[in-house]
């Protein structure tokens, strides 16, 4: 004989995340270290970035980088190579984000010790966003040539992060990106995010978004 | 590929439930999802009936999603309004301080597990 009973739960697909997530994060408060969730569409320029940026913060931090992917170990190498901190390479195993446990995993496999780790997550504006990987900081980098109108069209990534940056305005004078408008469109979706906008090909402004760096280091 | 992440989170959640309560198999589960939880249904559904094949207690297992409205909220007028029609804007005011109030959510409402059910006086 069979008998069936409903099993009432309610309960949100993202509530296990979260809360591995919350745990991860008190656990990287108590050490010290600030890790970096890193957002982008593929292309954004992400690793161009974050080895222009790792390469002035390194003299006084301890640094290390996780790089997230479906496959291949392309970006941990070639940031390992550019900067020389400790980087390793994350396989998500075809899937489009990564969640709080990964990261837990990736940390491990990183080691102690480190003030500063960038999580460089999978390209994708989308489901990144909605997982919780337990960073301390949610850092977004949107292209000029993607167009200024991307956080009208991804509201949830521009929501999540307290740092958009605006990348690639070397190439300004070759599109109609309103940066105006834009920082205009993250505001509206986070009024308290900060935008810099910079060049990590020409340097441009990539002072303003190291001191950012180093004010949310001393905060930890 | 957005859904099958989803859809695998699920059907593990789904697969220890079923486990931990010690059901034989999962014969349905309702969810609720938030018409701006950026799931589309269909393409939850096929990832779900592909997915579940891989799992333990849920291969016969339907799926009922339940669609919720979304629905925004208007902090200068006090008005609600829906969300897919107007955005962020409120229609009533044209202000542009509004919060979502719901609609965004992906919720496993419940689940009907089959028991396998004990002989009379066994």
């Amino acid at each position: 004989m069979q008998q069936v009973k409903t099993i009432l739960l309610s309960k949100s697909v993202f509530e296990d995340n979260d809360a591995q997530a919350e745990q991860l994060r008190c656990d990287l408060r108590k050490k010290g270290t600030c890790l970096v969730n890193v957002m982008s569409s593929p292309g954004s320029g992400k690793t161009t970035l974050l080895v222009a940026l790792i390469n002035a913060l390194k003299r006084d931090y301890s640094i290390g980088v996780m790089e997230a992917d479906i496959d291949s170990d392309k970006d941990a190498v070639t940031v390992a190579e550019k900067t020389g901190v400790r980087s390793i390479q994350l396989h998500t195993g075809g899937m489009c984000h990564l969640d709080a446990g990964m990261t837990r995993q990736g940390l491990k496999e990183l080691g102690d010790g480190l003030d500063l780790i960038f999580l460089e997550n999978v390209g994708n504006l989308v489901c990144p966003a909605e997982y919780d990987t337990g960073a301390t900081v949610n850092m977004v980098i949107l292209s000029v040539p993607e167009g200024n109108d991307k956080p009208l069209k991804y509201p949830l990534v521009f929501e999540n992060s307290e740092l958009a940056v605006i990348s690639k305005t070397d190439t300004l004078p070759y599109f109609s990106f309103d940066m105006d408008e834009c920082r205009d469109y993250i505001k509206a979706r986070n009024a308290g995010a900060s935008v810099i906008a910079v060049s990590a090909k020409t340097g441009d402004n990539m002072d303003e978004l190291v001191s950012w760096f180093i004010r949310k280091i001393s905060e930890r | 590929m957005h859904e099958l992440g989803i859809v695998m989170n699920v059907i593990e959640q789904v697969d220890r439930i079923a486990a931990d309560n010690g059901a034989q198999k999962v014969a349905g589960i309702t969810m609720e999802i938030g018409e701006v939880s950026t799931i589309v249904p269909e393409l939850f559904l096929d990832a779900f009936n592909w997915a579940k094949k891989r799992t333990e207690y849920l291969k016969e297992a339907e799926l009922e999603m339940i669609i919720i409205e979304g629905r925004t909220y208007c902090r200068s007028c006090g008005e609600t309004y829906r969300t897919t029609e107007y955005g962020k804007k409120c229609p009533h005011c044209g202000s542009a301080e509004t919060y979502l109030l719901t609609g965004d959510q992906v919720v496993i409402k419940d689940i009907s597990a089959v028991f396998e059910q004990e002989e009379p006086g066994g």
